[in-house]
């Protein structure tokens, strides 16, 4: 299995194990996946679906008492003024960002072992932006004027400010959601038409036939298909690294000591895939679990994710020794009190909060045992989620409560207000989560397919291409179908 | 539905085949017999399949760029003229047209309107329709799940009701039906 069995041999990529176990047909995929949704709703689901909207309620109604009351209701004031809607805000976002990169990157590189996965790492990435975006809508306080962020004529005759990073911010985050949603929906349809012709009763027959735009899978339509979604991939590829770059100019652009740093826009997106990671690795672990799909989404690809987990997370730590080390060498004073408040100020226990989930836990998964048990995985994931959302507080309370006049100084606490939104936020993701697991095909049934070793012509014999077979279309299964 | 009797408009045929290496050399059969309107179906795209029909690339790359330009150049223009014509404002000295800090809100539109460009490009290229020839086929369902077929349109100059059944066997297609229109209007036998 190894590359290095003998010298004599030219060097082959190790010899990975299936990418599905069990060696299923196409029609066993099709079942699979599609036999959850056709089977009734399991208890479980219905309780989790009436948690996670009892959640969502708690989320709208805080919402409601913040628009009735005003933000006067959360804890921030004087000197933090931005509190934990902007930490929400940079976390939801952040989880999003696992999504594309599965469904982008991971494409563009062929790295096929995402066809299992992707579909409700996408999902999620919709969801995460959608409970990110309440947040700058909510927060701005009088939200009767949140249009005056997008660039419409107005009785003002005033226009927004393009040279200010919040205003970057709406450009990238509304581009984010809309080229996620498209390429969400582009890849869904050759399943929608699946859905569509397995459909018993007229109703849902016509909605999936509309949904899947007609689809037939002719080759004349996939070869415009498969453009379309590698051009999908290739733009959703920068959107990776920009739009948590532009977040991060936020705070980046501004002259605060502890957010003036040039590090933040790659400190950022390494931190948006590590927490995404682990936000899909939570997920799949429970789907997976709900519905009995561990030979789609099997142990292989968790130890793929973690091990993506273990660089981001390293990366984001050689951050925080960066942060460090400059405000040292620079001898700036400001920079060396921000610093140093950071990890030894009030808030010391929210900065080693951070530091031991997403600098320290990682550290475990340098064991192959432990990449592969699924409940260590469960909970690393959920640490590495409070790790980076505790990431995001450190740098926006902390820069924040001692500013320039000793006489501001103050310690910033949430209000329940707060923390009843942050809650509620999950119950609207997952609401939104589960509903998507339930009416729409959460695992790819046609990208599935198509990385099984009987797709591929060259695997027939006595087809005549057998003979120049393409390094791609070698999967050691020659002749194992037909 | 091979029987003469079936009455309404001939207005294609279809044959189902067994598996992806079966459907990419009956491909090329179709294309050396001179078929023009003819696609072959299959649940997932198929490696090499454009050459085996004979296909010639996307033009979509095409449209993506333009519309990516457009978006872009748009963004730009847009910025220009809001904030160095229409509403100058003096903001910590920078100059009115800084296009440095225009950057993020034209990469943005550049890449929504090219997402724009890729999907509807790709709907108007796939010439979307809800009433093709091939769903006339009760067989034809199985595309989605686990069959290949090649269906072969009447448009086609080399068309001919008669042969192109038998044609389709000897290429090794399984369960070979003509499509018929099922419209009375249109019913002529």
């Amino acid at each position: 299995m190894s590359a290095a069995n003998e010298q004599t041999q030219v060097y082959q990529f190790p010899e990975d194990e299936p990418l599905i176990l069990g060696n299923p047909t196409f029609k066993d995929v099709t079942n699979r996946v599609l036999g959850v949704l056709e089977a009734k709703a399991p208890r479980g689901w219905w309780l989790s679906l009436f948690a996670a909207a009892s959640l969502a309620a708690v989320l709208f109604g805080m919402i409601g008492w913040l628009f009735w009351e005003g933000i006067g209701v959360w804890g921030v004031n004087v000197p933090v003024g931005w509190g934990w809607a902007i930490v929400n805000f940079v976390f939801w976002v952040g989880i999003g960002h696992a999504g594309t990169l599965i469904s982008a990157i991971l494409f563009l590189l062929r790295q096929k072992w995402r066809t299992s996965i992707n579909r409700f790492a996408e999902a999620m990435t919709l969801f995460a932006v959608i409970c990110a975006l309440v947040f700058p809508g909510i927060h701005v306080g009088r939200v009767w004027a949140v249009y005056w962020m997008f660039p419409l004529p107005n009785q003002m005759a005033m226009w927004p400010n393009f040279r200010s990073p919040l205003l970057w911010d709406v450009f990238a985050v509304s581009t984010y959601f809309t080229c996620s949603l498209l390429f969400w929906y582009v890849g869904l349809v050759p399943d929608l038409a699946t859905m569509r012709d397995r459909a018993t009763s007229t109703i849902r027959k016509k909605i999936f036939g509309l949904l899947s735009l007609g689809w037939r899978g002719g080759n004349r339509q996939w070869k415009h298909y498969e453009v379309a979604y590698l051009l999908l991939a290739g733009i959703s590829t920068p959107l990776v690294l920009s739009v948590h770059s532009v977040v991060s100019t936020d705070f980046a652009t501004s002259v605060i000591p502890g957010w003036h740093t040039t590090i933040f826009p790659p400190y950022f997106v390494a931190g948006a895939i590590f927490s995404g990671f682990a936000m899909v690795m939570t997920l799949a672990i429970i789907t997976r679990k709900v519905y009995g799909l561990e030979d789609y989404i099997t142990d292989n690809h968790m130890e793929k994710m973690v091990k993506i987990m273990m660089l981001t997370g390293m990366m984001v730590g050689l951050a925080y020794g960066t942060e460090f080390f400059i405000a040292w060498y620079s001898g700036n004073p400001y920079e060396a009190f921000a610093l140093h408040n950071r990890a030894f100020g009030p808030y010391a226990w929210a900065y080693w909060i951070m530091v031991s989930c997403n600098v320290i836990l990682p550290q475990l998964f340098w064991i192959k045992k432990l990449r592969r048990n699924i409940p260590v995985l469960f909970v690393g994931s959920l640490l590495v989620n409070v790790g980076m959302w505790f990431e995001r507080f450190v740098i926006v309370v902390t820069s924040l409560h001692r500013d320039y006049l000793p006489a501001n100084w103050d310690y910033y606490k949430p209000t329940i207000f707060d923390i009843g939104t942050f809650v509620g936020s999950f119950g609207l993701f997952l609401t939104l989560f589960l509903l998507f697991i339930r009416f729409l095909p959460m695992i790819a049934i046609s990208e599935v397919k198509n990385v099984l070793p009987a797709a591929d012509p060259h695997n027939y014999e006595g087809h005549h291409g057998s003979e120049e077979k393409h390094a791609s279309g070698d999967l050691g299964m020659e002749g194992a179908k037909s | 539905m091979s029987d003469a009797t079936v009455k309404g408009k001939i207005v294609g045929a279809l044959a189902r085949f067994d598996d992806p290496a079966k459907l990419l050399t009956a491909a090329e059969h179709v294309r050396d017999a001179g078929y023009r309107d003819f696609d072959c179906h299959s649940p997932f795209p198929i490696h090499g399949m454009d050459d085996a029909m004979g296909e010639k690339r996307s033009m979509l790359p095409w449209i993506v760029a333009g519309m990516a330009f457009f978006g872009g150049g748009g963004a730009l223009l847009m910025q220009w003229w809001m904030s160095a014509v229409d509403y100058q404002l003096v903001i910590a000295g920078k100059p009115f047209f800084s296009y440095q800090a225009f950057f993020p809100v034209t990469f943005g539109l550049a890449i929504l309107f090219a997402a724009f460009g890729a999907v509807f490009g790709m709907i108007g290229l796939i010439k979307q329709r809800f009433h093709h020839p091939v769903f006339n086929s009760d067989n034809f369902g199985r595309f989605s799940d686990d069959a290949f077929f090649v269906s072969i349109e009447a448009t086609d100059p080399n068309f001919d009701k008669e042969k192109v059944l038998d044609f389709l066997k000897t290429i090794g297609g399984l369960e070979v039906e003509l499509l018929i229109e099922q419209n009375e209007e249109l019913a002529v036998a």
